[in-house]
C-alpha cells in the first residue's frame, strides 16, 4: 500500500517531474527529426547534427550574434515603446468615455490590419533603416496592449471604486490609486501577447527590408541553398521568444505579484 | 410607523451626525426599488436595518453613502443633502474585495488620511492606533490575501474609523464570517462604537445580530417597491443576552414580521407551496 507510486499525476506533481517530462518530449522530437532526415537529403531536411554544426559555423562568422543582436534590439525598442505608449492610452480610453469613443473607430479599423501589410509603407515613409522596423513592432504592440488595458479598466471592481470614493478619493485620485493598480495584470498579459506577435512582425519586416537580423538570415540562406541555416534561424527565433517571455514573466512575478499578476 | 422615527430625539453632544431620509424613493432600470422612506437616525445612534435579501436594504445604504441618487425625496447627513460619496460617511462593505490587495493592512488604513494630505508620520501613527483598536497590531504589514476573513473586515473597519467619520455605514460586514468570528466581531463593534460614538447604520439579515447590536431595529417590506415596516427600539441593557426573555420575545416578533414578507414575496413568485411548512 505504501510503496512509491510512479503514475502520471505523481510525476507531474513536482517541478523536477515536469522538467524531465519536457526534456523527454524534446528528445523524442529531435529523434524523430533525425530519423526523418536520414531518409532524405540535407537540402530538403538537414539533420539535427548538421543544424548544430551550422550554429557553430554561423557563430564563428559572427553572423549569428549579429542577427540575434539586430532582431532583439528592434523587438525590444519597438515593444518597449509600444508598451510605454499603449498603457497610458489604454487607461485613458478605458476611463474616459469620450476618449474611448474618439479613438474607437481607429482601433476597430487598424486591429484587423496585420503589420506585414504596412512593411512597404514603413519603408517608404521611414526609410530602409532601423526606424521602419521599430515602427512596425511598435504598431504590433500598441494595439494589443491598448485592447488589453481597456478591458482591464472596464473590469475594475465597482466596489473598490466606491470604497476609494467614500475614503475621499476624487476622480483623478481614483484613476491613479485604484484603476491603474487594478489593471496591472492586464498590462502584463497584453505585453506578453505583444511580445509573441513582435516576433511574427520582425521576421516579415526583415525578410522584406533588412541586411541583418534573423528574418534576413532565414531569407538569404535561400540564395546559398543552405537549408540548415534556415533551421538555425527558426530555432534561434523560438529560443529567443521563449527567453524573452520568461524574462517578462519573471520580472512581472517578482515586481508585480501584489497587483494580482499570476503568470 | 415612520412618524415614530421622526419623533426620536437626537442625542446631544455626540460626535456622530444625524441621518435624515425624507420620502426617499429609488428607481433602478425603470423599477421602483424602495419608496416613501422616512427615517431619522439620531446622532450617535446604532440602527440595524433588517430584512431578507432583495428588499432594498443595500439600496438605502447606497443612497446615504452617495453611491446612488434618489429618484424622489431627500437624503441628508448632518443637515446637508447627500451629493456623492464623502469622508463624512465611512462605508464597510460585506466583501473584503473592497480592500486594496496591493496595499498592506497599514497602507489600506492610511488610504483616507493620505487623500486628505496628512503628513506621512501622522498618518502612520493614526493608522497604527486604529489597527491596534481593532486588534491587528501584529499583522499591520501583511497584505489582505495573507489575512483571515475576520482580520480583513477589521482592516475595513479601521480604514473607515481612522477618518473619524460622523457616520459609519455597514453593509452586512460580518455576513461572510463564520459564527464564532462573527460573535467576536459583534462584541468588538459595540465596544468601538461605545468608545467613539459615530452614528451607525448596520445592515443585516440576521435577527440575532440586530438584537445584539442595535439601539433600534428597522425592518422593510418585501421588494420591489419596498417600504419601512417596523421600527422597534431595543431596550435591553448592554452587553446583551440573546436568551433574555425580552430578547427572545423581540426575536419572535421580528421573525414573524420578516417571515410574513418572505412568504409574500414567494407567493408573488408563485412558489407558495414551497414556502409552506
Amino acid at each position: 500500500m505504501t510503496r512509491p507510486r510512479f503514475d502520471i499525476p505523481t510525476l507531474l506533481g513536482t517541478r523536477l517531474g515536469q522538467l524531465l517530462t519536457g526534456i523527454v518530449s524534446v528528445g523524442v522530437g529531435i529523434a524523430i527529426w533525425e530519423l526523418l532526415s536520414r531518409r532524405t537529403n540535407p537540402v530538403f531536411l538537414p539533420s539535427p547534427w548538421l543544424t548544430l554544426m551550422s550554429v557553430g559555423e554561423l557563430w564563428q562568422d559572427g553572423i549569428l550574434w549579429q542577427s540575434v543582436a539586430a532582431s532583439s534590439a528592434r523587438i525590444l525598442t519597438g515593444w518597449s515603446l509600444g508598451v510605454v505608449i499603449g498603457i497610458p492610452l489604454g487607461i485613458l480610453m478605458g476611463h474616459f468615455k469620450l476618449v474611448r469613443h474618439l479613438l474607437d473607430p481607429y482601433i476597430e479599423f487598424f486591429r484587423f490590419i496585420p503589420p506585414i501589410a504596412f512593411v512597404t509603407l514603413a519603408v517608404i515613409w521611414l526609410g530602409p533603416g532601423e526606424a521602419s522596423k521599430v515602427a512596425l513592432i511598435l504598431y504590433t504592440t500598441i494595439f494589443i496592449v491598448m485592447l488589453n488595458v481597456i478591458a482591464g479598466v472596464l473590469s475594475v471592481s465597482e466596489l473598490r471604486l466606491r470604497a476609494a470614493a467614500s475614503l475621499g478619493a476624487g476622480r483623478l485620485s481614483s484613476l491613479l490609486t485604484v484603476v491603474v493598480p487594478s489593471t496591472v495584470p492586464y498590462m502584463v498579459t497584453g505585453s506578453r501577447i505583444a511580445m509573441g506577435n513582435s516576433f511574427l512582425t520582425i521576421v516579415s519586416a526583415e525578410i522584406v527590408a533588412a541586411q541583418q537580423g534573423l528574418g534576413s538570415l532565414i531569407w538569404t540562406s535561400r540564395n546559398y541553398g543552405r537549408t540548415e541555416w534556415v533551421f538555425v534561424g527558426i530555432i534561434i527565433l523560438g529560443a529567443l521568444g521563449f527567453l524573452f517571455d520568461r524574462i517578462v514573466r519573471l520580472v512581472a512575478r517578482r515586481l508585480l505579484r501584489r497587483y494580482g499578476v499570476a503568470v | 410607523m415612520s412618524g415614530a422615527a421622526r419623533d426620536q430625539p437626537p442625542a446631544s453632544g455626540a460626535p456622530g451626525a444625524e441621518i435624515r431620509l425624507d420620502r426617499v424613493a429609488v428607481e433602478l432600470g425603470g423599477h421602483t426599488v424602495v419608496a416613501d422612506i422616512d427615517l431619522v437616525i439620531a446622532s450617535g445612534e446604532l440602527v440595524c436595518l433588517l430584512g431578507p435579501s432583495g428588499c432594498g436594504k443595500s439600496t438605502l445604504l447606497n443612497v446615504i453613502a452617495g453611491f446612488l441618487p434618489v429618484s424622489a425625496g431627500s437624503a441628508r447627513v448632518g443637515g446637508r443633502p447627500v451629493h456623492g460619496p464623502g469622508l463624512d460617511r465611512g462605508v464597510v462593505f460585506q466583501s473584503a474585495e473592497a480592500l486594496f490587495p496591493w496595499l498592506t493592512a497599514r497602507q489600506n488604513v492610511e488610504y483616507g488620511p493620505r487623500r486628505r494630505g496628512i503628513p506621512a508620520a501622522a498618518r502612520t501613527a493614526a493608522a497604527t492606533r486604529f489597527l491596534n483598536m481593532v486588534g491587528l497590531r501584529h499583522v499591520v504589514d501583511r497584505f489582505p490575501d495573507a489575512l483571515s476573513g475576520g482580520m480583513r473586515q477589521r482592516v475595513q473597519i479601521a480604514r473607515v474609523l481612522v477618518n473619524q467619520p460622523p457616520v459609519v455605514l455597514m453593509d452586512e460586514p460580518f455576513g461572510a464570517l463564520d459564527a464564532q468570528t462573527r460573535a467576536v466581531m459583534q462584541a468588538e463593534l459595540v465596544r468601538i462604537w461605545q468608545a467613539t460614538r459615530p452614528t451607525i447604520l448596520f445592515i443585516t439579515h440576521d435577527i440575532a445580530e440586530a438584537i445584539l447590536l442595535a439601539d433600534r431595529i428597522v425592518t422593510m417590506t418585501a421588494g420591489p417597491d419596498a417600504r419601512l415596516k417596523t421600527i422597534a427600539p431595543v431596550e435591553l441593557p448592554r452587553p446583551r443576552d440573546l436568551l433574555d426573555p425580552a430578547a427572545v420575545a423581540l426575536y419572535r416578533r421580528l421573525r414573524d414580521d420578516i417571515g410574513a414578507e418572505v412568504t409574500k414575496t414567494l407567493r408573488a413568485q408563485g412558489l407558495e407551496s414551497e414556502a409552506g411548512p
